[in-house]
């Protein structure tokens, strides 16, 4: 028995030979079990995208048509909170654009299993105000510059350090740490700040006077807030703000199934696979959002389109477009000049494999009915 | 403290605004200061704008003191004695004009039976919160507000009987309708604008129900009955001009019928319209192509040599005919002479059109639709007392759109033309809908105003009672007649080769990017290129150096103008608006090369 199906494992997915594994009746006789893997097999060659489909396209005007019912520029409150969730056709152009930066970068933060739970509500609490990032100017009053020797005053407020179990001694950690080249004095109130090289100028105390204040004195760089929300039965912190590799490093945090909305970084920690997947999630989010139904293969052909080169290429004229072998298709496209002149110059040739360009000569194109083409040997005269 | 802005220029500050604001306005109502002011008191801010500048929207209010109008029955028996005038109440202060920004201040009342002591002012009637088209609409305020402004949209569109010396003027372009009626339910303004000078629909009958699908998505049927009788038939309005026009060197264009060694004639049939002064005779019927004005133009270019040349004499046609499409019946010629001095001849033409499938229609609700059908009177539905509708209307025009006012106009309409009066269907201050009903019933019909009503064609009684009633309807300005448009072969771009675009032009309906990728993911290859065949060229190519060569035919030899003539050069097919791409590359100095290889 188990002969016959595995007879069939290079021909059918694995998913669908497990669903045959499990489903058959046992004991059943080997023609039986023959003709449905014959059947199967069948309808699995059938169900295959025909050779020559315009697969892109379909793709395209499966995503774009519904696109046009989509609300323009819709923006969300997600939930609790002011926190802001880029959704809609704005969305959907940012993660198709590749982009690196987003309007509203989020964090999902799943944790493990005392936290999870909820049990202990401050820990939670604390734990999120952990991963919160708190800059110097959350807890200074004040920052000045003495004048006479460019010494940089930072006053303090006592009740927020307290607050975040801050002590003199970790900011000072902190700044030394992230600004270099200075002596630190702790009045208990304030910090001073004095410049280890003696031929600064007042300038130069005032860039460090401003460059200090972004210096991170606690938590995870970029995330701005935190909110620990009840998904089905446990506590996720979402977060405004991303910085994924630092999260990953928290012992508290479900590193399996914490992410992020920004796909860069899931490229940059998790690798290309797993920002193939996070494309698919997010646009799959927001049309799903939007009540409209698009099946998810059209979607992943984009990010497949879009990972496939190894790194993360938006649908841009400097992403997937500039690989684009044609010519005059990448001029069709966006600053036609721009491509015109640069093949120009180093004689490029254009072989008219794609559709465009096959458009632009009024050729027929090699989709479809315009693909198969005969295929000749011609006996040669010698051997008459 | 407030401070004071005159047209938004600050002035100064006053210690008690509203004390200032309150004397400001009773100086304007005695008279004291021009009443073309207005003050308004912001009080978030703390500031008081006086505005007099121009372009200012205002509109009138009876002015109440303690809850009690200024204008009293003495005023209005001495308005109907005409002892006095509008401008008297607004000079003596007891009708005032607001702007928008003094209405903020203002309380104002709808009816005089709502007035508290708090109110200000009071509405004159609360018909003058709209314009002049909205308050044509009756029953309005039993309609959407969005239904409201469709309806006085759709008015404005109307064919209507525009000016009553149409007959001798010049209008270009315009549409007049034959049977203008007065609405039998109006409104107080169609009397006051003279509605009757200028009617613009006619009242017919209309059901409500659906006729074999045939008024789906907000078409219309019409009795073709009707029409043999007058409904919605127009006469449009179409000019030709020409002018003699002076050239330098004293040359002149000159109007007749032109030479047949004319530069351009066309054919001796063309201008067979034409009278001996070269102007066509009214009453013609003329048809696409028809010479309405012959007119010859002295040559474009004089140069020098040809001034001494036989051909040099030759003048050019440039006649005005009738384009593409166009037809109808010489109507009225004007002879005349425009501010240069110049002959100029107008020709006016008339069509007369019928309603056919595809005319705009509308009620006054902006319920519009376009004819989907025009069935012989025998087929009609008909009533038991034998009214046969002129229109049927379809009912899902109704529930969403929800115009109330349609349905009660169709009732008022009814019970008008039964009583043999006009109802008044002013918004705000309409005859009441029960009392129609109530007459409705005493006039023998249905309270509801539905009807038993009977198949035209089987003559079986419909299951169902038929809305039926009485309508003002309106044609519209938007007919096929005017949009019509197809084309096969025809005109072609001079540039590009491709075929034009514009009804006028005889053009093509673009297949563009979009429609081009739906026959890519059809994988439809060999039609697409079928569709793009429009600008297909053949050119010959050289082998050798890949630039389009050239084809000699008075010869029959092909030679690069690159490698001479000693080289393979191939017919490729390609379309014209890619040849004139490489063209272009080559003008900017970039060597477009061709590499050939063969198809099979």
């Amino acid at each position: 028995m188990a002969d016959i199906i595995s007879e069939y494992e290079d021909m059918l997915p694995p998913k669908i030979i497990e669903g045959i594994r499990n489903n058959i009746p046992k004991g059943i006789s080997d023609t039986k079990l023959k003709k449905i893997m014959e059947a199967v097999h069948l309808e699995y060659k059938n169900a295959r995208v025909t050779p020559g489909e315009a697969v892109g396209l379909i793709a395209a005007e499966s995503i774009g048509e519904p696109g046009t019912q989509m609300t323009l520029n819709t923006f969300h409150f997600a939930g609790v909170a002011e926190m802001n969730v880029t959704l809609g056709l704005p969305r959907i152009i940012e993660i198709l654009d590749g982009r690196k930066e987003l309007d509203n970068p989020m964090m999902e933060i799943y944790l493990k299993k005392p936290y999870a739970s909820g049990k202990n509500i401050n820990d939670l609490k604390n734990l999120a105000l952990q991963i919160k990032e708190t800059k110097l100017r959350d807890i200074a009053t004040e920052f000045t510059i003495n004048i006479a020797d460019f010494t940089i005053d930072v006053k303090l407020d006592r009740e927020k350090m307290k607050a975040l179990e801050l002590t003199n001694g970790k900011v000072i950690d902190a700044i030394s740490k992230q600004i270099k080249g200075h002596n630190i004095k702790d009045n208990k109130e304030s910090l001073t700040l004095k410049a280890r090289s003696k031929e600064d100028t007042f300038n130069d105390a005032y860039k460090t006077k401003e460059k200090i204040k972004a210096v991170t004195i606690k938590g995870i760089k970029g995330v701005s807030q935190v909110l620990p929300v009840k998904r089905e039965d446990e506590f996720i912190i979402i977060t405004a703000g991303s910085n994924l590799a630092d999260v990953l490093q928290l012992e508290e945090v479900d590193a399996y199934r914490t992410t992020t909305n920004n796909i860069f970084e899931i490229e940059q920690v998790l690798g290309i696979e797993a920002a193939r997947q996070a494309i698919i999630n997010e646009i799959f989010k927001v049309i799903e959002s939007q009540g409209l139904n698009v099946d998810v293969r059209h979607i992943m052909l984009v990010a497949d389109t879009m990972c496939v080169s190894g790194t993360l290429k938006g649908i841009t004229r400097y992403g997937v477009v500039s690989e684009k072998s044609s010519v005059l298709a990448r001029a069709s496209f966006e600053t036609p000049i721009k491509h015109i002149i640069n093949a120009a110059l180093v004689g490029e040739v254009d072989n008219l494999n794609s559709v465009v360009e096959n458009v632009m000569v009024n050729q027929p194109v090699p989709i479809g009915t315009g693909l198969p083409s005969l295929t000749v040997k011609p006996a040669k005269e010698k051997e008459k | 403290m407030a401070e004071v802005y005159l047209n938004s220029k600050f002035l100064g500050s006053v210690e008690n605004p509203i004390e200032f604001v309150q004397k400001m306005r009773e100086e304007r109502r005695k008279g004291a200061i021009t009443e073309n002011l207005n003050v308004f008191y912001n009080e978030r801010a703390n500031e008081i704008q006086i505005e007099s500048s121009k372009g200012r929207a205002r509109r009138p209010l009876i002015v109440v003191k303690d809850g009690v109008p200024l204008l009293t029955e003495r005023h209005l028996k001495q308005l109907e004695k005409n002892e006095i005038s509008w401008s008297d109440l607004a000079k003596q202060g007891i009708i005032e004009y607001l702007d928008a920004a003094e209405e903020e201040n203002a309380v104002v009342a709808f009816f005089e039976s709502d007035l508290t002591p708090e109110h200000t002012h009071l509405e004159i009637t609360p018909l003058a919160m709209l314009g002049y088209c909205t308050s044509l609409v009756p029953y309005g305020n039993f309609n959407q507000s969005t239904r409201l402004n469709a309806g006085s949209k759709n008015q404005k569109q109307a064919l209507g009987f525009y000016a009553s010396n149409f007959a001798v003027r010049m209008d270009m372009d315009v549409n007049l309708i034959q049977y203008p009626q007065l609405p039998v339910v109006n409104t107080i303004m169609h009397e006051i604008s003279d509605y009757g000078k200028h009617p613009a629909g006619q009242n017919i009958v209309v059901a409500i129900m659906s006729y074999k699908g045939y008024n789906m998505e907000d078409a219309i049927i019409l009795n073709r009955g009707s029409i043999e009788r007058g409904l919605g038939r127009s006469t449009y309005f179409r000019p030709a001009v020409a002018e003699e026009l002076r050239y330098a060197g004293g040359l002149i264009d000159e109007i007749c019928i032109p030479d047949k060694d004319v530069k351009g004639y066309k054919t001796e049939k063309d201008y067979r319209f034409l009278e001996d002064d070269g102007i066509i005779y009214p009453e013609a019927k003329v048809r696409e192509g028809d010479v309405v004005i012959g007119k010859t133009s002295p040559p474009r270019f004089l140069s020098s040599m040809e001034e001494y040349s036989l051909a040099a004499s030759t003048r050019r046609e440039s006649s005005v005919n009738l384009k593409h499409g166009e037809e109808g019946i010489v109507d009225f010629i004007l002879l005349t002479e425009n501010e240069e001095g110049n002959k100029l001849i107008q020709v006016r033409m008339r069509d007369e059109r019928l309603p056919e499938l595809g005319d705009k229609f509308t009620s006054r609700h902006g319920q519009k639709g376009v004819v989907g059908l025009i069935v012989p009177q025998s087929d009609m539905p008909f009533s038991a007392s034998g009214i046969i509708p002129d229109l049927i209307f379809s009912p899902h025009g109704i529930p969403s759109r929800m115009t109330i006012a349609h349905l009660i106009e169709m009732i008022a309409g009814k019970v008008g033309a039964l009583a043999g009066r006009y109802i008044n269907g002013t918004t705000f201050d309409a005859e009441p809908e029960e009392r129609l009903r109530k007459e409705l019933l005493s006039l023998g019909f249905r309270e509801s105003g539905a009807e038993t009503m009977y198949n035209g064609q089987t003559g079986e009684q419909y299951r169902a009672k038929i809305f039926v009633g009485n309508m003002y309807y309106l044609k519209l300005k938007h007919m096929v007649a005017n949009k019509i448009h197809s084309r096969a072969r025809g005109p072609i771009q001079l540039l590009t080769r491709q075929p034009t675009e514009g009804r006028a032009k005889e053009g093509g309906l673009r297949l563009g990017e979009m429609e081009k990728d739906t026959f890519v993911a059809h994988g439809a290859s060999l039609l697409l290129k079928e569709r793009f065949d429009s600008d297909r060229t053949v050119v010959p190519v050289c082998e050798s150096c890949g630039v389009i060569a050239i084809k000699d035919n008075y010869r029959n030899k092909s030679y690069c103008p690159v490698c001479g003539e000693n080289v393979e050069i191939h017919d490729i097919e390609i379309s014209y608006a890619f040849k004139l791409m490489l063209d272009e590359f080559k003008s900017l100095g970039i060597y477009p090369k061709l590499q050939l290889e063969s198809k099979y």
